[in-house]
C-alpha cells in the first residue's frame, strides 16, 4: 500500500464559518496503480492534493483517522521531515496549469536539476544524466533541457513538468489537471507519454490522478473515485464503476458525458449546482440534486458501505440499484427532481 | 437559399519587423495566415460544429462573418448579400441578425447589470420597441433560457452559478430573435454535469426559433453530440466537411483521423488506437507551399509539397481537403 487514507477532514475557518472542503474522505492507493478522482469544481480535488502535500493554509483543519504514506504517517510528521524525506523523493506533484509552473528565467533543464540538487549529493553529470533519461521518456529531445519554456509549445511544458516530477523516482505522482486547456492530439501524446513512464519506470509508480475528464479518468485509471462536495461518493474498479454504478450521481454523471462512440445517445444533465460547503451539512449533499431522494437522505450523513469487496458507495438507498439505473436513463427522471440550473 | 455563403474567406495578420531589422533594412514583414481561403454554406436552421486545434483560425473566422473584423480577401454573403458592402442600416440590421455566444459567463457579462438589463440591453441598442414591449420580450427570453423570470431578473451575475450565467448569455444572443448565433466553446467553462442541459437548450431553441448555430469547439465530442455538419480545420483552412456521422464515423482526411483517434472515451474498456501524426501544430506563420498539414502527416506526397489541395466533394455532402482522394 503506496497511500492510505482514513475519514480525512479539512476544514477552512471563514469569517462566515467553518468550510468543509474535505469532509471524510477514506481512500487507498496500491503499489503500481492509477487511481483517478473525479468531480466538478469545488468539490474538495485541490484540497485533497494540498492536503497530501501538506500545503493547506495554517489557518485549515486537518484531521484524519489515518494518513499513512508507505506506512510512515505524514499527518504528524514534522513538516521540516515532511518536505526532506517524503515531498518529491515519495511523492512528486504535476501542478495544475503547469503550463505556467515553470520559472520563466531559467532553463528547463535546469530547474529539474536544481530540484534533484535540493535533496540529494548527486553531482551535476548525474543530475544532467537523470534529466536527460526523462527528457527521453517524455518524448522531448535532450538538447531541450537548454531550452527556456517560452520557447516550449504548452504540451511541452507539460511534459517537462511531468518529468521534473519523477526526477527523484518516487513512489506516487500526483497530476492535477494534466491535460486540461490542451488540445485533443497534445492531450493524447501526454497520456501515452504517462503510459510509457509506467511501463519503463524499473520501480514502479503510482498515480493519483485528478480530473474533471471522465474520458480521461476512464482511459488511464485502474481504480476511480466520483468526488462531490468535498466527499467520496463512490470508489470502485473502472470497470465495475461504468459497469455497475451504484450512486445515483455516477449514474447521473454517466448520461451527462458525451462520447464520439455514441453518437446517437442522448445526454442527461443532473439539475441545480453543488452545495456551498459552509457550516453544518446534515445528510448527503447530493439529497437535493437526486431524483431518487426519501426524507431519511437529508437527515443522517450516510455511511460508506462496502457494496463489494473494494466497492464503496457513499449512499443508503444501494438496495434499490436496479430500479435507479433503469430510471437514469429516462430524462424524465432527472427533469422532475428540482428546477432548473 | 443558403443563409451563410463564405466564400475564399481569408485574414491575415501582419507582423512588424523589430526595430533593428528595419534599420538594417531588407526583411519583409512577416504574415500570420489565420485564415486563407474558407468556403463553405450554411442553410437556415443548421447546426455547423467548426473544430480544430487552438490556433487553426476558429476563433478569427467567427469573428469575420461576425463582421466584427475586416476580412483580408473572400466574401461572406448573408441571405445573398455581400456582409462588406452593407450600407449602415442594412450592417444594423445585420447585428441584429447575427449573435454571437460567448465562451466565459464569468467574464463576458457586466457584473453591475441585472439579468434583466443585461437580456434587455440588445433590444434597447438595436430595436426601437417602448418599454412595455421590452419587459416583455426580456421576461419571455429569460424563461425561453431556462431561467424562472421572477426569481432572477434582479439577481447579478455573481449571485449565479456558472450555468445560471451561461444561460443569460444565451438569452442575450437570442433576445433579437437572431438568424445566426455564432457559438464560441460556450460550454468549455462549465462543470460536467450541467453541460448537457446547455447543449439542450441550445438545440431546442434552434429548432423552436430556426435559427442557424455556428458551433465552436475544440471537443469533438460535444460536436458529434450537436451539430449537424462539422466542419474540421487545420491552420486556417478547411481540412474535411461532412455530416456529423460521416466524419467522426469514417473521416478521410489523415487530420481528422488523428484528429478523431485521439478523442478519449468514457468507456474504461475500450482501447483507443494511436492516431498516425508525428510533430506538434505548426505555426501559420508563412506557411510553406502545397498541403498545410505536410509537416504533420504520415502519408506525404510529392504533390503534398507543391500543390496546395483543393476542397474536393468526394461524396455527396463530404468534402475533403487531400491529394489523397
Amino acid at each position: 500500500m503506496i497511500l492510505e487514507i482514513e475519514n480525512l477532514k479539512t476544514h477552512y475557518q471563514t469569517e462566515q464559518g467553518v468550510v468543509k472542503a474535505n469532509d471524510g474522505i477514506s481512500l487507498s492507493i496500491n503499489e503500481n496503480e492509477v487511481v483517478g478522482l473525479a468531480g466538478e469544481s469545488g468539490c474538495g480535488k485541490s484540497t485533497l492534493i494540498r492536503t497530501l502535500i501538506r500545503l493547506v493554509p495554517k489557518s485549515a483543519h486537518v484531521a484524519a483517522d489515518k494518513m499513512e504514506f508507505k506506512g510512515q504517517d505524514i499527518l504528524s510528521m514534522p513538516e521540516k521531515d515532511f518536505r526532506e524525506k517524503i515531498l518529491w523523493r515519495g511523492i512528486g506533484l504535476v501542478p495544475q496549469s503547469a503550463m505556467n509552473a515553470l520559472n520563466p528565467v531559467y532553463r528547463v533543464g535546469d530547474q529539474c536539476i536544481e530540484a534533484i540538487q535540493a535533496h540529494t549529493n548527486y553531482d551535476k553529470a548525474e543530475c544532467e544524466q537523470i534529466v536527460k533519461k526523462l527528457f527521453d521518456a517524455v518524448g522531448l529531445q535532450a538538447g531541450m533541457m537548454k531550452a527556456y519554456p517560452h520557447e516550449f509549445s504548452g504540451g511541452m511544458r507539460q511534459r517537462s513538468m511531468i518529468a521534473m516530477s519523477l526526477v527523484l523516482n518516487p513512489d506516487l505522482v500526483i497530476m492535477d489537471e494534466p491535460t486540461t486547456g490542451l488540445d485533443v492530439l497534445v492531450q493524447e501524446r501526454i497520456l501515452r507519454n504517462i503510459k510509457e513512464i509506467r511501463k519503463m519506470s524499473e520501480s514502479s509508480v503510482s498515480i493519483l490522478l485528478i480530473t474533471h475528464d471522465i474520458s480521461v479518468i476512464a482511459e488511464m485509471s485502474d481504480r476511480i473515485g466520483i468526488m462531490y462536495a468535498g466527499r467520496l461518493m463512490e470508489f470502485a474498479e473502472s470497470m465495475e464503476l461504468f459497469n455497475e454504478p451504484y450512486h445515483p450521481y455516477t449514474l447521473g454523471l454517466k448520461n451527462a458525458f458525451p462520447s464520439i462512440q455514441a453518437l446517437e445517445r442522448e445526454l442527461i444533465s443532473i439539475p441545480g449546482s453543488p452545495p456551498s460547503l459552509l457550516g453544518d451539512l446534515p445528510g448527503c449533499l447530493f439529497a437535493f440534486r437526486c431524483p431518487f431522494v426519501i426524507p431519511e437522505c437529508e437527515k443522517e450523513r450516510p455511511p460508506d458501505l462496502e457494496i463489494k469487496p473494494g466497492h464503496f458507495v457513499h449512499c443508503i438507498r444501494t438496495d434499490h440499484v436496479e430500479e435507479f439505473r433503469k430510471l437514469a436513463g429516462d430524462k424524465k427522471t432527472w427533469q422532475s427532481s428540482t428546477s432548473a440550473t | 437559399m443558403a443563409i451563410l455563403d463564405v466564400s475564399d474567406l481569408k485574414q491575415y495578420f501582419y507582423l512588424e519587423p523589430t526595430f533593428l531589422a528595419k534599420l538594417v533594412g531588407g526583411k519583409k514583414p512577416r504574415i500570420i495566415k489565420a485564415v486563407d481561403g474558407m468556403s463553405f454554406s450554411m442553410e437556415p436552421g443548421e447546426i455547423l460544429g467548426l473544430a480544430g486545434e487552438s490556433g487553426c483560425g476558429k476563433s478569427t473566422c467567427c469573428l469575420a462573418i461576425a463582421k466584427l473584423r475586416e476580412p483580408t480577401g473572400g466574401t461572406i454573403r448573408y441571405k445573398e448579400n455581400d456582409i462588406a458592402e452593407m450600407s449602415k442600416k442594412e450592417i444594423r440590421k445585420y447585428r441584429r441578425e447575427v449573435q454571437l455566444i460567448f465562451q466565459d459567463p464569468y467574464e463576458s457579462l457586466n457584473p453591475r447589470y441585472t439579468v434583466f438589463d443585461l437580456v434587455a440591453e440588445p433590444l434597447r441598442a438595436l430595436t426601437d420597441k417602448n418599454k412595455a414591449e421590452i419587459r416583455e420580450r426580456t421576461l419571455e427570453t429569460i424563461a425561453m433560457a431556462g431561467l424562472e423570470p421572477e426569481e432572477y431578473k434582479n439577481r447579478y451575475p455573481h449571485q449565479m452559478s456558472g450555468g445560471e450565467r451561461q444561460r443569460v448569455g444565451i438569452a442575450q444572443a437570442l433576445v433579437l430573435e437572431p438568424n445566426l448565433v455564432i457559438a464560441d466553446e460556450p460550454l468549455s467553462m462549465l462543470d460536467v454535469s450541467i453541460r448537457a442541459g446547455i447543449l439542450d437548450l441550445i438545440r431546442d431553441l434552434s429548432e423552436r426559433m430556426n435559427f442557424s448555430c455556428i458551433y465552436v469547439s475544440h471537443d469533438l465530442s460535444i460536436l458529434s453530440n450537436i451539430s449537424e455538419r462539422l466542419m474540421i480545420m487545420y491552420l486556417g483552412r478547411i481540412m474535411e466537411l461532412g455530416i456529423t456521422k460521416d466524419v467522426i464515423t469514417e473521416p478521410y482526411h489523415p487530420y481528422a483521423q488523428a484528429l478523431i483517434a485521439a478523442v478519449p472515451i468514457p468507456d474504461p474498456a475500450y482501447t483507443r488506437p494511436i492516431p498516425e501524426i508525428k510533430g506538434e501544430v505548426a505555426q501559420p506563420i508563412d506557411p510553406p507551399p502545397g498541403c498545410r498539414f505536410q509537416t504533420r502527416c504520415l502519408q506525404v506526397m510529392d504533390i503534398c509539397r507543391n500543390t496546395e489541395p483543393p476542397l474536393k466533394e468526394i461524396k455527396p455532402g463530404h468534402a475533403v481537403a487531400c491529394h489523397l482522394y
